[in-house]
């Protein structure tokens, strides 16, 4: 019988193949590893928006834009950029039509089809507090990621921002935008980012009290419909209203896992 | 009686009146696009029709047509090469121009609808490998690469012909033919075998491409695009509107280089048979994908249908339909009508069709979002259009150079055709049925 042996080209063939096979296969348990790692974090920031007590008001789109450095431009009909928007329906026939009132940020998705789909990284999800956030300077302006959020929560700057008069009056610790990128909210993570920092240096947990009125539309919400904490602390305000049996989130037939809970009108 | 080397070599000599005039007018109209885009640049977006919920219009309804369009080239040209197709002889020149001069302003049209267009290369720098766009920089990347070596391949031979036979041309010409056929000689095997490679890969290049532009849209999970048959439904409709395009370039190639005993009506007749298997195959997805989007009655999906059945944009659908499906259908299903000016004039029909299609599949989508509370409808801007319209037009300029320049008919292949075909085929038959 004539003896088969492998020559170096053969030998290193095999070889290339096997280890591309074993990466290969590897891969999906890779990736599914990872996506339940990331709602294993420090950090699960919340907010929880209750529908029954939100009168309509339009002051968390207006503290927003001040504490965002969003331009508020309301004498122009289309191109507005709002990070977090109020919107109204009717519903019903007369005599029992009502209007309901809606409301929304961004939803900070844990599998968020927006970061999932950015050419350049622009978009990316923060790990350690779980936040979708953008990177300014590598936007492209492809508009790809506001295709792609069921949400429609991205903002993209059609036009210089104009800011009026308000030049003076923008809040410093944000940087302000160009035209041409795209812009959502970051449930304020300026602030955010204090009380962490301030916590680390005293060497203890965030308590809940930090964060209850931590973002600018949490702040101003007039009828507190508005909750902000961290849901892995249980005893958390936030904890508490998410295990109500009135807690629901959008569109969650859509796998994205979004961090904003509604609660039920009724 | 002129030659056939001569009649394909005669037009290269002069630059009639004509050609001038639509030079000029196809660089006046992409001056016009520039200035549109300067005009974008300084302004920003809004100066287009887009707007939130209808994020991408135009430019990227352009993007997906010329992608399409340039699978005419490696379609008609590598496929019916691997196949052995006889007739295809004096189509592939003229098929892989289209390719190769279609891609460029595929980019164009990226490049025009970006924010900011300046930060591009930021898709290569911090490139990440889950975004369909790079798949699609990838893959379009390769694909304009390996057909212009295809292209190029393929015309070395006539090049050499050219530096050859024209020595009364102007001496830019007889310089620029010097230059690019590298002392070519005889036609080597080596040669042959490479096209054949080259071919191969291209086949298979023309599906990863097009389905990969298809997945753009079929990632996401917005309804109307969140359907697993997008990639072959663009792969269809691509090669479709592609070959369309090779009809009506070849008629007019024909008509102006009067190329009668060249191009004859069997060649059209056969590619408006391919034209007709097409349309079938672009109904029967059609008609898959709204079936099934109907029978669901799946919300969602149904507001992207409804949009398009009976809404803004149904003038647009059901004229994409009569003209993608219908007209064809009935031109050349009877042999009769399945001449010439049969074919040229199904083939424009297809091409609006198939630019509307792409429209289509983009626009309702977006106008008709999950959350019900943004709406709005498209009108694309003068800014767009002119920028569309440069862009066709730097088609046809390339075209027109490169006609001016090259001969657009193989003449090697034709040379060859006259030659070896008969043999070949025989040999070939003979090969399976070795008892005649």
């Amino acid at each position: 019988m004539e003896e088969k042996i492998l020559s170096r080209k053969e030998f290193l063939r095999l070889a290339g193949l096997g280890v591309a096979t074993l990466a290969v296969s590897s891969l999906p348990k890779k990736v599914y590893a990872y996506k339940e790692k990331k709602k294993n974090r420090k950090f699960r920031f919340v907010m929880v928006i209750d529908l029954r007590r939100c009168v309509g008001c339009h002051s968390c789109s207006i503290a927003c834009k001040v504490e965002n450095n969003v331009p508020l431009e309301l004498n122009r009909d289309d191109r507005k950029i709002f990070w977090n928007q109020v919107f109204f329906k009717e519903e019903g026939a007369y005599p029992y039509v009502k209007e309901k009132i809606f409301n929304r940020p961004c939803f900070h998705c844990d599998n968020h089809p927006c970061v999932n789909v950015c050419p350049t990284g622009a978009t990316y999800h923060d790990e350690e507090k779980g936040l979708v956030l953008q990177r300014y300077e590598r936007c492209i302006g492809c508009r790809y990621c506001a295709l792609a959020c069921p949400y429609g929560v991205r903002y993209f700057n059609w036009k210089k921002p104009d800011y009026g008069g308000r030049k003076e009056a923008l809040n410093p610790d944000v940087e302000t935008r160009y035209k041409g990128i795209i812009e959502k909210c970051t449930f304020c993570i300026h602030r955010l980012e204090r009380v962490i920092e301030k916590a680390e240096k005293e060497g203890r947990n965030i308590k809940d009290e930090e964060l209850h009125y931590l973002p600018a539309c949490v702040q101003t919400c007039m009828s507190k419909a508005r909750h902000f904490g961290d849901l892995n602390d249980p005893e958390s305000t936030v904890s508490k209203l998410v295990r109500s049996g009135r807690a629901y989130r959008l569109l969650e037939d859509l796998g994205t896992e979004p961090n904003v809970y509604y609660l039920k009108e009724a | 009686m002129v030659s056939l080397e001569e009649k394909l070599l005669n037009p290269i000599k002069t630059f009639g009146k004509g050609g001038r005039l639509l030079m000029v007018v196809l660089l006046f109209f992409i001056a016009l696009g520039f200035s549109a885009w300067i005009r974008q640049l300084i302004s920003g977006l809004c100066v287009t029709g887009m707007n939130k919920p209808v994020l991408w219009g135009v430019y990227i309804t352009n993007f997906v047509f010329f992608v399409g369009i340039s699978h005419a080239g490696t379609f008609i040209s590598a496929i019916l090469r691997i196949l052995h197709a006889e007739w295809r002889r004096p189509l592939t020149r003229a098929a892989e121009a289209v390719t190769v001069f279609s891609l460029p302003f595929a980019a164009v049209s990226i490049v025009a609808d970006l924010g900011r267009p300046g930060r591009i290369l930021n898709v290569i720098r911090y490139a990440r490998i889950q975004s369909p766009i790079l798949w699609d920089v990838t893959c379009i990347g390769i694909y304009l690469l390996s057909s212009v070596i295809f292209f190029y391949l393929a015309l070395l031979p006539d090049i050499a012909i050219c530096r050859d036979k024209l020595t009364d041309v102007s001496k830019f010409k007889r310089w620029l033919y010097r230059k690019l056929s590298f002392g070519w000689q005889a036609m080597p095997e080596k040669q042959k075998k490479l096209e054949k490679g080259m071919a191969v890969f291209l086949t298979v290049l023309v599906v990863t491409v097009h389905t990969v532009v298809a997945w753009i849209f079929g990632m996401t999970v917005q309804p109307g695009w969140r359907t697993t048959i997008i990639g072959p439904y663009f792969l269809v409709g691509a090669i479709f509107s592609g070959v369309a395009t090779v009809i009506i370039i070849s008629a007019i190639l024909r008509k102006l280089y009067h190329l009668e005993d060249i191009l004859k009506p069997i060649h059209f007749n056969n590619l408006g048979k391919l034209l007709l298997v097409l349309s079938l195959f672009w109904f029967y997805f059609t008609f898959t994908e709204y079936l099934s989007a109907f029978y669901w009655n799946d919300p969602m999906e149904m507001s992207v249908v409804k949009e398009k059945f009976f809404g803004d944009y149904a003038r647009l659908f059901w004229f994409m339909v009569i003209s993608c499906f219908v007209i064809p259908l009935f031109i050349l299903v009877n042999p009769k009508t399945r001449t010439i000016t049969g074919t040229v004039i199904v083939s424009m029909f297809v091409n609006v069709g198939m630019w509307l299609e792409r429209f289509l599949v983009i626009i309702p989508t977006l106008s008709q979002p999950r959350l019900p509370y943004s709406r709005g409808i498209y009108h694309p801007t003068w800014v767009e259009w002119s920028i569309t319209l440069a862009c066709f037009s730097g088609l046809i300029l390339l075209y027109l150079i490169f006609a001016k320049l090259f001969p657009v008919i193989s003449i090697w292949e034709m040379k060859e055709g006259k030659e070896k075909a008969i043999q070949e085929v025989t040999e070939r038959y003979k090969s399976y049925h070795p008892e005649v």
